[in-house]
Parts: C-alpha cells; sequence; structure tokens
C-alpha cells in the first residue's frame, strides 16, 4: 500500500496522470483514493487525491476533471463511517460539511490509508518526503470464495498422489484387468478355425454330397455315412477348442475376481487416506474458516464426498479400466481379422464418442446442482438437530419440517433435471450401438459375398465387435458416476488446497516454559475491513490478573482470538516472555495457555478423557486433583459410573456449571502459564457462580490471567481492569479506582446494578464477526 | 483444603449398630453411614475409592484398595457389594424386534432375565472387550469379555458395537 512504486490507483490510469494536470507548480500528491463509487453513489471509479497543499475530487476518472478542490486551510477534519456495505467520507471544514464522498466496503482499507495520510499531513508528520499512498485497488478477501466452476474429470487425476503410497497393489491390479481381458479375448479366436476348418468344411461335403444327382438313394447313405466316418478324425479336435473355452472362460473369471478385489483394496485405502488428510488438514485451518463454512458443508464432504470417489474407484473404475482395455483390444483384433470390415462397423464409434462427450458438461452441471442442494439439506439437519429444543420451546417444527421439504424439493428439481438428461443418454447409446451391429453384418455380409473373408471369421468377427458394443455402452453408464466422483474430489480439493492463515514460522523459537509475561504492543486487528482493535498496549506483568470489560462489539473477544493466535494480529505485536508469539510454533505456544470459555464444549468420552483433554497421558491421580480443585469431584462422583461417565452428546447430561468445572479442570492440569476467561462464569447461575468462582480461584492463583466478564462483580478480585470501547483502551485501574472515577466503566456498573436482568443478557461472543455496533455507548450493556 | 482428602493413611472404619459403616478421624468427629464410591468403576474399579458422607461429601479417599489392610478392605469390599447391582450378561437368548426400542432377553449371573434397550447409544464398551448396556430403567449390565460368550450372543451383540 505504501510502496511508491505501486501507483496502480486506476487500473490503467495512474493517479498521477489523473491528477497531474492540475497541480500547480511545485504542488506534491502526497495519497490518492480510487473509490468504486461517484458522487451519486453510481458505480463509477471516482478519484480522491490529497497534495501537500489541497484535497481534490474527480468525480469521474475516465474524464480526469476536478469537481471539487479544497484548500487544506479549509480542511479541518476528515472523517470516514460506513454503514450497510457502504463507506462515507467526509471532509468538514470551519463552517461545516465540506465533501462528502462514497465508497464500497471493498475499498475500505484504501479510504482507511488516506485517512491516515490526511492524520499524518496535519500533524506534521508525514512519513516520507517521497512517500505516496495510493488507496483503492488493494483489495482484500479474507476468506477468497471460489466461483462455482463446473467440476472437471482432470481433478480426479489428482487423486493419484493418494494412490503413490500403494503404487505395488495399483500395478498388480492394472495386470490383472490386462490379464482378465486377454482371457476374455480368446473364445471367438478359437470359434473361428473350428467354423473354417472343420464346421464350414464338412457342411460343405455334406451338401455337395446330398444334391448329387449322380448316385442313387442307398450309394448316397452309405456315401454319406462314409464321409462322418472320415470326418470324425477332424472333429477329433472340436473338444481340444470347446476346453481351451472353457479354460479362458474359468481364467477370465478367477482374473477378474482378483482384480476386483485388488482394486477395491485399494480404493478403500486411497479413499481412508484421503478422509484421513482432509480431516488432518481442516484441523490446520484456523478459526475464521470454521466460522465462515457451515458444519454440514464439511462433514458432507469429508463423509459422502470421499465415499463417492471410494465407489468410483472400487467399481467404475475397475470396470473402466477393463472396459477400455477390451475395448482396444476387441478394436485390434478386429483389424487384424479384416481391417476393411472393422474400419466400416466402427463408423459410429466416433458418433458414440461425440455424443457422450456432448452430455457430460450438461450432467457434470446438473450433478453439482444436486449436490450443492444436497448440502444445503445436511446443513438444515446440523442446525436443527442440536438446536432442536429452541424449535420445540417456539413450536417451529412444522416450520423445520416445511424448510426441509423445500430443500428436499431442490434436490428432487435438481435431480430430475439431470435424470431426464441422462436416461435419455444411454438408450441412445444402445440404439447406436445396435446400428452399429446392422452395419457389421451387412458390411460382412458382403464381405463373404466378395470372397474377402470366410464365414469362419465372420462369426469370430461379429463375436467381438457385440463385445465391443457392450463394453462401450457399459463405458458410457459410467460418465454419470466419473462425473460425480469429479465432483466430489473437486470440493475435497477446495478443502484442501486451502492453506491455513496462521501461518506456522519459518524458524521458530521455543517458547518452553515461559514465566507468563505478556505484552501487547501496538496492536490493530482487521477482520475483512474492519478496524476491530485498534491500536491497543497493554503490558501484564506475570500472575497479574487482569480484566478486560467493555459493550458488545468492544473487541474483547477478538483480543482474546488474537491472544490464542486464532488470528494473526494486522499491526503491532504480542509479546509473550518478550518474545513475538508468531515466532513460536502454533501448537507450543497454545500448550502455555489455558482456555475457559463460557459455553464449554465437551466431547463424547468418559469425564476422566474430558479432564485429561489437553494432557492425554496424565494420571488417574492428577485428573482427580484437578476436579477436587476445580469443584468438580464430589458431583462426579454422584454419577453412577463415576469419572467413567460418558459426557458430550449421546452421553449423560451435565448442567451447565457441572460442564463448566470440568473444563475448568481440564484448564488446571494443564498447567497453563497464561490462563484466559471467556466469560467463564455468565452463563450459570448465582449460585453455580460462586462454585465457580472458587474454581477459578484455584485456577487463577500464581497464573497471568485475562478474564472477559460479563458480570463485572465477578472481577473484584482483578488487579487491573481495562475498559474497551469500539476497539480501544478507554480506562484502566483497579475496580475501586475506575468506580470512583467518571467513565464508561462506571456507567457499565450502574447500569448493571439497576437492571437485575443483566444476569440472562447476550453473549457476545459473535462481535470477532464482521459486525461492530455502532453508538452502543449507553444503551445494550452487555459487557 | 483439596489435598486434605488424598489420604495416603489407613482409614479407620467400623461397622455401627445399624450395620453402617463408621469412619473414625483422629481429631474430628467419627462420621456414619460412610459410602464408599469407586472413582472408575471400569478403568481402574480398585484404586481410588472416595468415601462420602450421607450427604455426598468425599471425607476421605483411598487410593489403592489392594494396598489397605485386610479389615478395611473387606468392610469397604462389602459396602461396595452390597450397594452395587451390575449383573453380568453370560448369554444372550435373543433380542426383538428389530428396531429400537429392542427386548433383551438374557442369562446373567443372577438368573435369567428381560429389559428393555431404548437406544443403541446405551451400549458402550468398556475397555477392550467389555460392554455396558443400560436398560431403559437405568439397570446397567455388563459383558465382562464379549469374546468370552458364545456364538449366538456375540452374533447379537456384534450389531450394536
Amino acid at each position: 500500500m505504501k510502496d511508491p512504486l505501486d501507483l496502480g490507483a486506476v487500473r490503467s490510469l495512474s493517479a498521477f496522470e489523473v491528477v497531474g494536470a492540475i497541480l500547480e507548480p511545485g504542488e506534491r500528491l502526497l495519497a490518492s483514493f480510487l473509490s468504486d463509487l461517484d458522487s451519486s453513489r453510481r458505480f463509477r471509479e471516482s478519484l480522491l487525491a490529497l497534495t501537500d497543499r489541497r484535497l481534490l475530487a474527480f468525480d469521474n476518472v475516465g474524464d480526469r476533471q476536478v469537481t471539487h478542490a479544497f484548500s487544506l486551510v479549509d480542511v479541518s477534519s476528515l472523517t470516514a463511517q460506513d454503514r450497510g456495505g457502504m463507506g462515507t467520507l467526509e471532509a468538514s471544514g470551519a463552517e461545516g460539511l465540506l465533501l462528502r464522498w462514497h465508497y464500497t466496503l471493498a475499498r475500505a482499507s484504501g479510504a482507511a490509508g488516506f485517512l491516515e495520510a490526511f492524520d499524518a499531513l496535519r500533524s506534521g508528520r508525514h512519513m516520507d518526503p517521497q512517500g505516496f499512498v495510493s488507496s483503492g485497488n488493494d483489495v482484500e478477501i479474507p476468506e477468497a470464495i471460489q466461483p462455482d466452476a463446473p467440476p472437471r474429470v482432470g481433478t480426479l487425476f489428482r487423486l493419484l498422489r493418494f494412490a503413490r503410497p500403494h503404487a505395488s497393489w495399483l500395478v498388480l491390479g492394472l495386470v490383472l484387468s490386462l490379464a482378465t481381458t486377454a482371457a476374455g479375448l480368446i473364445p471367438p479366436l478359437l470359434t473361428w478355425p473350428m467354423v473354417d476348418d472343420i464346421l464350414s468344411p464338412y457342411q460343405e461335403q455334406v451338401k455337395v454330397a446330398r444334391e448329387d444327382p449322380t448316385i442313387g438313394e442307398v450309394a448316397k447313405e452309405a456315401r454319406l455315412e462314409a464321409m462322418q466316418d472320415k470326418a470324425a478324425e477332424p472333429f477329433a479336435v472340436v473338444p481340444w477348442y470347446l476346453l481351451g473355452m472353457l479354460g479362458s472362460a474359468l481364467a477370465a473369471w478367477g482374473l477378474a475376481w482378483g482384480q476386483g478385489w485388488v482394486l477395491a483394496r485399494l480404493s478403500e485405502r486411497i479413499s481412508a487416506d484421503l478422509r484421513n488428510t482432509t480431516y488432518a488438514h481442516v484441523h490446520s485451518l484456523s478459526l475464521d474458516y470454521f466460522t465462515a463454512k457451515r458444519t454440514g458443508d464439511l462433514v458432507s464432504r469429508i463423509s459422502s464426498d470421499s465415499d463417492r470417489i471410494c465407489y468410483f474407484l472400487s467399481d467404475t473404475l475397475t470396470d473402466f479400466t477393463a472396459d477400455s482395455l477390451m475395448i482396444i483390444g476387441t478394436a485390434t483384433m478386429l483389424f487384424y481379422m479384416d481391417p476393411v470390415l472393422a474400419a466400416a462397423t466402427l463408423c459410429t464409434f466416433p458418433l458414440v464418442a461425440w455424443f457422450t462427450y456432448a452430455t457430460r458438461s450438461r450432467l457434470t452441471e446438473g450433478f453439482a446442482r444436486g449436490y450443492r442442494a444436497w448440502d444445503e439439506m445436511t446443513s438444515i439437519l446440523a442446525d436443527t438437530i442440536p438446536g432442536v429444543r429452541v424449535v420445540k420451546a417456539f413450536a417451529q417444527e412444522k416450520r423445520e419440517v416445511e424448510r426441509f421439504k423445500a430443500v428436499n424439493r431442490r434436490i428432487v428439481a435438481a435431480n430430475d433435471r439431470v435424470n431426464r438428461v441422462w436416461t435419455f443418454f444411454w438408450p441412445m447409446i444402445a440404439m447406436l450401438n445396435q446400428i452399429g451391429l446392422v452395419v457389421a453384418w451387412g458390411f460382412g455380409a458382403w464381405r463373404v459375398y466378395e470372397q474377402q473373408i470366410t464365414v469362419g471369421i465372420l462369426t469370430a468377427f461379429l463375436a467381438y465387435i457385440a463385445r465391443f458394443y457392450t463394453r462401450l455402452e457399459s463405458m458410457t453408464r459410467m460418465a454419470g458416476s466419473t462425473q460425480r466422483a469429479a465432483a466430489s474430489a473437486q470440493r475435497i480439493f477446495e478443502v484442501l488446497d486451502r492453506s491455513p492463515s496462521v501461518p506456522e514460522p519459518a524458524q521458530p523459537v521455543h517458547p518452553g516454559r515461559i514465566t507468563g509475561d505478556v505484552e501487547l504492543r501496538n496492536i490493530s486487528f482487521r477482520f475483512g475491513n474492519r478496524l476491530i482493535i485498534d491500536d491497543v498496549n497493554l503490558a501484564i506483568r506475570p500472575g497479574e490478573m487482569v480484566g478486560v470489560v467493555g459493550p458488545t462489539g468492544a473487541g474483547k473477544s477478538t483480543l482474546l482470538n488474537l491472544l490464542c493466535r486464532f488470528y494473526d494480529v494486522s499491526e503491532g505485536s504480542i509479546l509473550v516472555d518478550g518474545k513475538d508469539i508468531r515466532s513460536f510454533p502454533v501448537v507450543e505456544h497454545r500448550h502455555n495457555i489455558g482456555l475457559v470459555l463460557q459455553d464449554p464444549f465437551l466431547f463424547y468420552g468418559t469425564i476422566a478423557d474430558n479432564i485429561a483433554y489437553g494432557r492425554p497421558h496424565a494420571s488417574r491421580s492428577e485428573v482427580v486433583q484437578a476436579a477436587r480443585a476445580a469443584r468438580a469431584h464430589e458431583f462426579i462422583l454422584q454419577l453412577p459410573e463415576g469419572y467413567d461417565s460418558i459426557v458430550g452428546e449421546r452421553g449423560q447430561t451435565l448442567s451447565g456449571g457441572e460442564r463448566q468445572r470440568i473444563s475448568i479442570a481440564r484448564a488446571l492440569l494443564i498447567d497453563p502459564r497464561v490462563l484466559i476467561l471467556d466469560e467463564a462464569t455468565s452463563s450459570v447461575d448465582t449460585q453455580t457462580e460462586i462454585q465457580i468462582q472458587e474454581a477459578l480461584d484455584n485456577l487463577v492463583r500464581g497464573r497471568t490471567t485475562i478474564a472477559i466478564a460479563h458480570r463485572l462483580s465477578t472481577l473484584r478480585n482483578a488487579d487491573r481492569i481495562v475498559v474497551l470501547d469500539r476497539g480501544r483502551i478507554v480506562q484502566t485501574g483497579s475496580h475501586d479506582v475506575l468506580l470512583a472515577s467518571e467513565g464508561l466503566y462506571r456507567d457499565l456498573y450502574q447500569a448493571q446494578a439497576q437492571s437485575h436482568q443483566d444476569q440472562d443478557g447476550q453473549p457476545d461472543s459473535a462481535e470477532s464477526g464482521p459486525v461492530q455496533s455502532q453508538g452502543i455507548r449507553g444503551d445494550g450493556v452487555h459487557g | 483444603m483439596d489435598e486434605r482428602n488424598e489420604c495416603t493413611d489407613e482409614p479407620t472404619l467400623g461397622l455401627d449398630g445399624f450395620g453402617r459403616l463408621v469412619l473414625q478421624r483422629p481429631g474430628a468427629d467419627s462420621v456414619a453411614g460412610i459410602v464408599p464410591v469407586r472413582c472408575f468403576p471400569f478403568t481402574a474399579p480398585n484404586e481410588r475409592i472416595s468415601l462420602c458422607d450421607e450427604q455426598g461429601r468425599e471425607v476421605h479417599c483411598i487410593p489403592d484398595l489392594a494396598k489397605t489392610g485386610d479389615q478395611t478392605r473387606e468392610l469397604i469390599q462389602r459396602e461396595l457389594a452390597r450397594r452395587e447391582f451390575v449383573p453380568c450378561i453370560l448369554k444372550i437368548n435373543g433380542i426383538t424386534p428389530d428396531s429400537e426400542p429392542t427386548s433383551w432377553d438374557v442369562e446373567t449371573d443372577r438368573g435369567h432375565t428381560r429389559f428393555l434397550l431404548t437406544s443403541e447409544d446405551h451400549v458402550r464398551r468398556i475397555q477392550d472387550r467389555g460392554v455396558l448396556i443400560t436398560a431403559s430403567d437405568g439397570v446397567r449390565f455388563l459383558v465382562a469379555d464379549r469374546h468370552q460368550l458364545d456364538g449366538q450372543s456375540r452374533k447379537l451383540l456384534r450389531r450394536y458395537l
């Protein structure tokens, strides 16, 4: 953004080109902001420019006409606001508003840069005499959304990466496929000599003898009998031919079995690897990926899509290999026997190939549409089944069923559409193949008539051509499942191709056991284009407890997310023991941090497993100790299976306070140096809060603690309280000091004291999202 | 106060006239009506036996039953045996119908019985080979080692694992 070489404010024009003409002698261009809206808020490129003397506005970049120009002496302030996706820059003078300029949020960071440059100029600390700020075209899209391009079969080749570890099995499978094909090609090859050398000549002789008018009936009989005796010798070979055919059939059966088994085994392993890799990769992605993705969508990508690929690999691909080998094999045989006849009969083949190709894209699109509808359905399930209590409480079962039905209708509609193409497709192929057969017969008869080929060749030929077309037909039927698999593979690779947005350091520094000294140095954080944390400075001594309060949307949860490195700061740095946390391996950094959330999550498993989640090899004695300190031991003993009770989804139901105490025990067990409490007591009643508070006191002791609290009363023990408002620290001090002085803290405290309803206040975990409420001071105190 | 209960010393246990367990504590009141509770009934049944009072508060904890004196161990084991009711399934005669809820007809170490299973989620594995089945009325049935069952029972059980 501040690179002086990067002047590309306008795609083809530079800011200098637009502004240059009207600059006065000696006037220097300092910053420009390319907006995507003009003054009447139509989509058109407009430009604001800041020189060392003037503020210039160009309503239309194209015609380079300056529409407004103000001397900087008259401009007292420049501010930006945004609402509903549109931002507004306002320049005011002593008399009032001078200029109002608009932009969409895609250009918000540009506006911020322009503002910064203006402020810098105002405060007289211009960064660099040569410096120039060009803003507007650095559009940041944190979660790039992939356009719905039709899935390509080529994606399937990327699966080869997963086949590599099983190369020997793959080779074995292919060899078996080849052998199966070869075995299948033998029988017609045996019928050919049988017809031509034995059957046809004999039949010819018999016919001649029968129709010979020169001999009488009795003599004819004798002669035929003699011929039969004589033919016994060549006919003796027939059983050998039959044996050969039987043998090849048996061999084909055995080989096909082996091939099927080998490839099925292979595909099962490939798809298991695929699932594992995808799941592991999903875990390496940062938190914002999960907030942006619907759970159902992810679940279906990992489960059904990998299954579809497995089916494709084991079933379709096996058949496909066998079929294509068979087609090549038969085609070779056909050309070997009679190239002219082969060329004539295979004339429908290009037609079939073209038709398949043409239909393919329509099928692909149709299948992809079906999957998207399917995702929507799984999303509804993932949404309503965990939320079933809300559904029931508001008696909205019917509505949910309707919602489900609507999506289901979409699935049916999408599938209907693709099925229409689909069902038309393969009978069409069958018909083309039949035509091919007719051509073969006709042309074959002609070739026999022309004495080019024998009947034996024609029989064998027809046997091959029938095989050819059956295989071709079955291959085209696979187009469907191939397209399905391609769509699935694409969806999986979409996940795999996403790189983690919290990068691991190239040269990691190992934090080891830290002392717990935490410093936030000039940190700012932007989510998308929103500035959520704005230049926060805070130094926390080892063992100190700092409470963070503030209204909803003040950036409290974001601060914690930054400390845990769920996101990285946009500017500034977070130092632990004097070292930037970005230099630590993410995992080692998090090992030093204990996190207790407002709504603790318990995994399906025993209580002991849940407590030992952060340290799976903790001894039973340690688990019990941690549970005791967290005031969880006794209620656990009341459960019929004690620490072996199953909790989590489908498990024993625990109250919110009980779950919270288990999560505190979990944090205690890893003995973190830095502890982060995110509204740990706000979802429970006062009685439970006391118990949790006791448990927390044990936890907090001797650790650096950063606690967000919704109930200010829970922060009485804090050494220091930091009041955040709109991403900035507005007050710092102890509870008593803050209460004594006028300010936001006292407002919040009084609001809570007056309203006893604050206990069921809204959790403000959503504030890490891009929505930041405006003008919240004084009302809606939840924080 | 948290480590107070983690006693390594031998508790002094006795029985009072009502047959209740009484814990004598040096320098404190004795506690009657002691209820021994296994912390890890399946994964480590004989370690960490918590001695609770009638209100369910822990007053003493025994780290390892095997390392306590014979008399104490016997008292605790008798009390545990009196309280625990987890019949062991020896043979599954049949499970009907095919869909939930299912009725199980089983032979246990406490005789023949039937119970109702409302959801297959109530069948859980214990360690490697054990299976715990919680009937709809809350009674728990244990299969100590499913490999020791006869073929038919194993086949019936396999559907739920």
